[in-house]
């Protein structure tokens, strides 16, 4: 495995991410406050909330793309501190879709999937290629495999970003608004995409205004308002009785009633 | 310099006249032809008609004045005794040579400063250009104010101030200074040591050539096994064990010489050793500064055209700093700076001309003195012409195949 301490029976049993007592500051703006967040394998949990909650920042401190001060995040029983060698081991366990897809325009949409397998599992390259095929049929693009990034929909592009984290063979996968920059009729083959891996099992963090989805996939939904987790619930009991004043808020804005 | 004509007027030629009627046909038919795609067509004809026009006019006015002075035409000059001395030149060369040896003398010592001030700029502007990226504010400042301070002083400047510092400030020939044994610096120019010919350094050379033949041979191999196996070889550190190492056994096997020619002042010059003038220097310096402010905004802007995101894509799919900088950041980079920075090393080159101003015998120069003892005004300002032309279409054209090569598709 690797340098990171594994604690076998939590790594078995447990959540397969803590956070316990998290406290994030923009310089003196506190972007989460006191965030406490188990979430179990295969668990789907849906993120929602106004702009500027903290969606992001939250599940961005899961694999320290932002830093933060107070409290702790285990994941898959290995704590993301200051040891480099733990940060990239959490990131090879921890795949990502960016609401700006992030694809590499420079390489082809083969090479932006096999660009990891190469260089951090260390993999021949036919072998790479081979598994990068095997995602892209999966998303239903094997077709483009020769194009580059520029050349595909923002539908396509989307997939494209799906199939390359899921080239690393992640545990946990997090979606940071996968299709707010897409147009609509596109959302639809992202979300088809995002469904079959839940079906699938993979553990999932979605921070999303797609509310059918939610209501659909997510087995947990978190609220958060102002850098908190206001309030937490099955999708049913969520949208049927939400218990604070500012979910009702929420959800009457979002909903349209 | 003589004055190419006297307002003479040397009287119409049937070409003239034949352009002018086509320029007259073409423009009525701009009038009055209504089609758009002719209209544009007949425009373009009226324009070349008359640039035609005027061209034929300026050289028969051009061929009769120099007729009446008896002053002949053509290239013959070229391979008459020059009787000038060029006070530093990269090949044999004295005043019984002729005027095409100067002249290629002159074009040497262009390309000889050009390159060896492409190379100084790029590392100078990449270095700057990197560090006015870094989180320290004061070397951000001092990055920017670097910029700022040498690119909006005229480049002619640079090379005065630096030409002026040089033989002002270092002392005379004989009281020069020496920050370290067997190097000197004075007004007339720096002097160090170099080592005497012997096999071991031939062997040396011809070692490293060979050393970095074999650094990218090795990397090649590395890459096509990291293919095949997946594993990931320490590519760099052999490429520099391999340009450093080869070399060094060379001079090993070669008898290990150490004899160096010292500089030693022996009356009135120094002795052994070699010398940079400072005419060389000061151009050189100067442009290779002044060039380096330009590269170091273009580095700065093409670093800063890699979003964000990207390193973010990088982080979280594992990749170390190493990877993300070497196969994301770098690749994108290199695809924004590198057209501008064309253009810099054209300015550069293009720049050299203002060597004239020290006296460093460049083309422009030397073409110049040619010009002044010949008269040929026509044939030495065409050769210039055509010499800066061909260097920067094959600058431009090298530039564009790599750019091309490397360019991103987008739809
Ligand atoms: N780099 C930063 N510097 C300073 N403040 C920031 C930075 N990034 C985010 N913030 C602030 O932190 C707060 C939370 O931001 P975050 O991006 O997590 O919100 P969000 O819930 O994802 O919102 P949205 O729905 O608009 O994406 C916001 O008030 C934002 O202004
Ligand atoms: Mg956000």
């Amino acid at each position: 495995m690797s340098a990171a301490e594994h604690t076998p029976a939590e790594a078995a049993s447990g959540p397969i991410i803590r956070i316990e007592h998290l406290g994030k500051w923009y310089g003196r703006f506190q972007a989460l406050k006191d965030v406490n967040l188990a979430i179990a394998r295969k668990e789907r949990i849906v993120i929602c909330g106004p702009s500027g909650s903290g969606k992001s920042t939250l599940i961005r401190c899961i694999n320290k793309l932002e830093d933060y001060q107070e409290g702790t995040i285990v994941v898959d029983g290995v704590t993301l501190d200051e040891n480099v060698k733990n940060i990239e081991h959490i990131r090879r366990e921890v795949g990502m879709v960016f609401q700006q897809f992030n694809l590499f325009p420079h390489l082809t949409i083969l090479q932006n999937l096999t660009l990891a397998p190469v260089w951090v599992r260390k993999m021949p390259r036919k072998e790479a290629e081979a598994l990068a095929m095997r995602y892209l049929e999966r998303v239903q693009i094997a077709e483009q495999a020769g194009k580059f990034p520029g050349q595909l929909s923002g539908g396509q592009q989307q997939r494209v970003a799906i199939a390359r984290s899921l080239c690393m063979n992640p545990k946990i996968m997090l979606f940071d608004e996968p299709t707010s920059a897409l147009d609509p009729e596109m959302i639809k083959e992202v979300l088809e995409v995002m469904a079959g891996l839940a079906r699938e099992g993979m553990t999932m963090l979605v921070v999303t205004h797609e509310m059918g989805f939610a209501r659909e996939i997510a087995d947990r939904i978190v609220f958060m308002d102002k850098g908190e987790i206001v309030e937490q619930a099955p999708p049913k009991e969520f949208f049927a009785n939400p218990k604070s004043e500012r979910t009702k808020l929420f959800l009457s804005q979002i909903l349209g009633r | 310099m003589l004055p190419l004509t006297t307002g003479y007027f040397a009287g119409y030629q049937p070409m003239q006249v034949l352009f002018g009627l086509f320029a007259a046909a073409a423009l009525t038919g701009a009038i009055l032809i209504k089609d758009r795609n002719l209209k544009g067509m007949l425009w373009e004809a009226l324009a070349v008609s008359l640039i035609l026009m005027l061209g034929t006019y300026l050289a028969h006015n051009t061929i009769v004045n120099l007729a009446n002075r008896k002053i002949a035409t053509g290239f013959d000059f070229l391979d008459r005794e020059a009787r000038f001395e060029i006070s530093e030149s990269l090949i044999p060369y004295s005043a019984a040579s002729t005027y095409g040896r100067a002249m290629l003398v002159g074009f040497l010592n262009t390309l000889k400063v050009s390159i060896l001030g492409i190379i100084l700029a790029t590392i100078l502007g990449v270095g700057i250009g990197i560090l006015s990226l870094t989180r320290n504010w004061l070397v951000r400042q001092l990055a920017g104010g670097y910029v700022h301070f040498l690119r909006n002083i005229p480049v002619l400047l640079h090379i005065f101030l630096w030409y002026t510092a040089i033989t002002n400030l270092l002392p005379p020939l004989r009281q020069a200074l020496s920050p370290v044994p067997g190097i000197y610096l004075s007004q007339r120019g720096f002097f160090y040591p170099v080592p005497e010919p012997a096999t071991g350094w031939t062997a040396a050379l011809y070692g490293l050539i060979a050393g970095v033949v074999l650094a990218v041979a090795a990397t090649r191999v590395a890459r096509l096994r990291q293919d095949r196996t997946g594993e990931i070889l320490p590519t760099g550190l052999v490429a520099i064990l391999l340009v450093i190492g080869v070399p060094l056994i060379a001079w090993l096997v070669g008898g290990a010489p150490t004899a160096f020619s010292v500089p030693a002042l022996k009356g009135f010059n120094f002795e052994g050793g070699t010398s940079i003038s400072p005419e060389f220097f000061a151009v050189f310096g100067a442009l290779s500064v002044y060039t380096s402010a330009y590269i170091a905004e273009n580095t700065r802007a093409g670093i800063l055209a890699v979003s964000r995101g990207q390193i973010e894509a990088g982080r979280t799919l594992g990749l170390s700093e190493g990877v993300i900088l070497r196969q994301i950041i770098l690749p994108q980079a290199l695809r924004v700076i590198l057209p501008p920075t064309t253009n810099q090393y054209l300015n550069l080159t293009k720049n050299s001309s203002l060597s004239v101003a020290v006296g460093y015998p460049d083309l422009v120069s030397i073409s110049n003195t040619t010009l002044n003892q010949t008269g040929q005004a026509v044939e030495c300002i065409s050769i210039i012409m055509l010499v800066y032309l061909a260097t920067s279409l094959a600058t431009s054209a090298l530039m564009n195949w790599y750019n091309r090569s490397i360019k991103v598709v987008e739809r």
